[in-house]
């Protein structure tokens, strides 16, 4: 070969043919596959929200997710933070249709919005959700599910733990107050401790629980460091060890329930 | 390491074509593993060795990502600049490794959620650039292929020990299966109904640390080979 192999034009050469090539190929792969992977995403959105109202893994697989979610999820609605009610749609998911409250990505919104504010304000709720609901453009999907003959309301959160997000699905009662079930689940919590969020032993304890005090007045619901007080229906032991990640459950059940309950209390 | 990869070449090159081929696979299950002798990989087989099925589709993922590498560059080895030999390795990882995530979230999603990150964590794994750079970079196609083979084959052997293992005693499984019983409290069947509690230890990373430490103690013990003279 008459080209030299060690001098500069021929390693900027083969550098740039190789990365072209590469990224052209990965380019192809990715866009192939992309439908195939956005279904996988969903069907597992679906499984989440459908978990929170008590299907477990053996009703609800990823084969029957779609199928399921159709039957047993008779509204999808999204709100904006005063909780007025902004989109309703029914029937089966479109994948392509933008303005469905099931395709909004609820957790870039927290990421480029959120976030930063709940960063700043930890310590401050009050200040916090004034800020929060100064953010006009922010959406918050929910679904309705008939189950049993009874409707359930699912609200999807998103909030952060120590390592990265946590989120989750809350559902309730008819009376827009008692949690029917709940779902958590994580990125990269530690296991043993912060990850326990999405163990069904620390999911059960929301059963039951209530999001408003006797008067009407929206509480919450806090994982307490030191276990729950005895009778306090507003209350779910913390998980030892794992502060931070209860901290963070917290934080995005206040932030997010709240929004929710202006929604109910309008309706 | 690099050191002792390059002389073992050298020694390679001298003997038969077969009997060298075939040492290109059997060296690295025991004589020269990656994982216990020359410890490489250690991250993930800490990480990923909760449970057999993770740690079956880790070893094969790495099996396909080193034998596909090493395929790669060694076709190209002639015609890499050395200059960026070490940046077109790392390329050729990431791509394959890409490739190999975009197939489990297309085909196998439960798999990949299992994995999470760990499949990006393929591309910082020692063993696939050490293999490439130390061998592929030096051998033709054929002898770097069973290379790779030899080597992820040896990464996933100890993996999957070491899950086994892990798996069994930490939560009273094997591949998913309860062999132990049910060990939901309150309604315990088998073993656990008699009293018999799952050791959370085995659960955690460092428990990974010692079960591949007892491993390499058993290995040295069994290969005088590999037993050092001071």
């Amino acid at each position: 070969m008459a080209v030299n192999k060690e001098g500069s034009g021929y390693t900027f050469a083969f550098a740039i043919v190789l990365v072209v090539l590469v990224g052209a190929t990965l380019a192809f792969t990715s866009m192939s596959l992309k439908d195939k992977i956005k279904k996988n995403v969903n069907d597992k959105k679906m499984m989440n929200i459908l978990s929170s109202v008590g299907f477990t893994d053996k009703d609800v697989t990823r084969k029957n997710a779609a199928e399921m979610f159709e039957k047993y999820v008779v509204k999808r609605m999204s709100i904006n933070s005063k909780g007025e009610l902004l989109v309703e749609k029914s029937g089966a998911v479109n994948a392509l249709d933008k303005e469905d409250p099931f395709n909004f990505d609820l957790k870039k919104q927290y990421k480029s919005d959120i976030a930063k504010l709940v960063q700043g304000l930890k310590n401050n709720p009050v200040e916090l959700m004034k800020k929060v609901d100064a953010l006009e453009d922010a959406k918050y999907p929910m679904y309705v599910v008939e189950k049993e003959g009874e409707m359930l309301y699912v609200m999807p959160m998103v909030g952060t733990g120590l390592w990265g997000p946590v989120w989750g699905y809350v559902s309730l009662r008819e009376d827009c107050n008692t949690i029917y079930g709940a779902a958590f689940d994580h990125k990269g919590e530690t296991p043993g401790l912060g990850a326990e969020i999405k163990k069904e032993s620390f999911e059960k304890n929301f059963i039951g629980l209530k999001i408003n005090d006797d008067k009407g007045g929206f509480v919450s619901i806090t994982a307490r460091k030191g276990g729950k007080l005895p009778g306090n229906e507003h209350q779910v032991d913390g998980i030892t060890g794992g502060t931070i990640t209860s901290n963070g459950v917290n934080e995005m059940l206040y932030r997010s329930m709240l929004v929710y309950s202006r929604y109910f209390k309008s309706k | 390491m690099s050191e002792t990869a390059v002389v073992e070449v050298k020694k390679k090159n001298e003997a038969l074509f077969s009997k060298k081929n075939k040492r290109l696979i059997t060296d690295p299950l025991n004589d020269n593993n990656p994982i216990t002798i020359q410890v490489l990989g250690i991250c993930s087989a800490l990480a990923i060795t909760v449970q057999v099925e993770q740690a079956v589709i880790m070893g094969v993922s790495v099996l396909a990502v080193l034998i596909l590498g090493n395929l790669i560059i060694s076709l190209l080895r002639n015609l890499i600049p050395s200059r960026i030999r070490i940046i077109v390795q790392l390329v050729i990882i990431a791509f394959l490794v890409t490739l190999v995530d975009l197939a489990l979230k297309a085909y196998v999603p439960a798999v990949s959620e299992k994995l999470s990150v760990f499949v990006g964590l393929i591309i910082t794994n020692c063993i696939i650039m050490g293999r490439l750079e130390a061998f592929a970079m030096g051998n033709k196609a054929w002898p770097s292929v069973l290379d790779g083979f030899g080597n992820g084959l040896g990464y996933a052997v100890v993996l999957i020990i070491v899950a086994v293992v892990r798996e069994f005693f930490g939560s009273g499984k094997l591949y998913g299966f309860e062999l132990l019983g049910d060990p939901t409290s309150g309604a315990e069947t088998g073993l656990y109904a008699m009293g018999y509690m799952n050791n959370n230890l085995m659960i955690l990373p460092p428990m990974a640390l010692i079960v591949v430490g007892v491993i390499i103690w058993i290995q040295r013990s069994r290969n005088s080979k590999l037993i050092e003279s001071h």
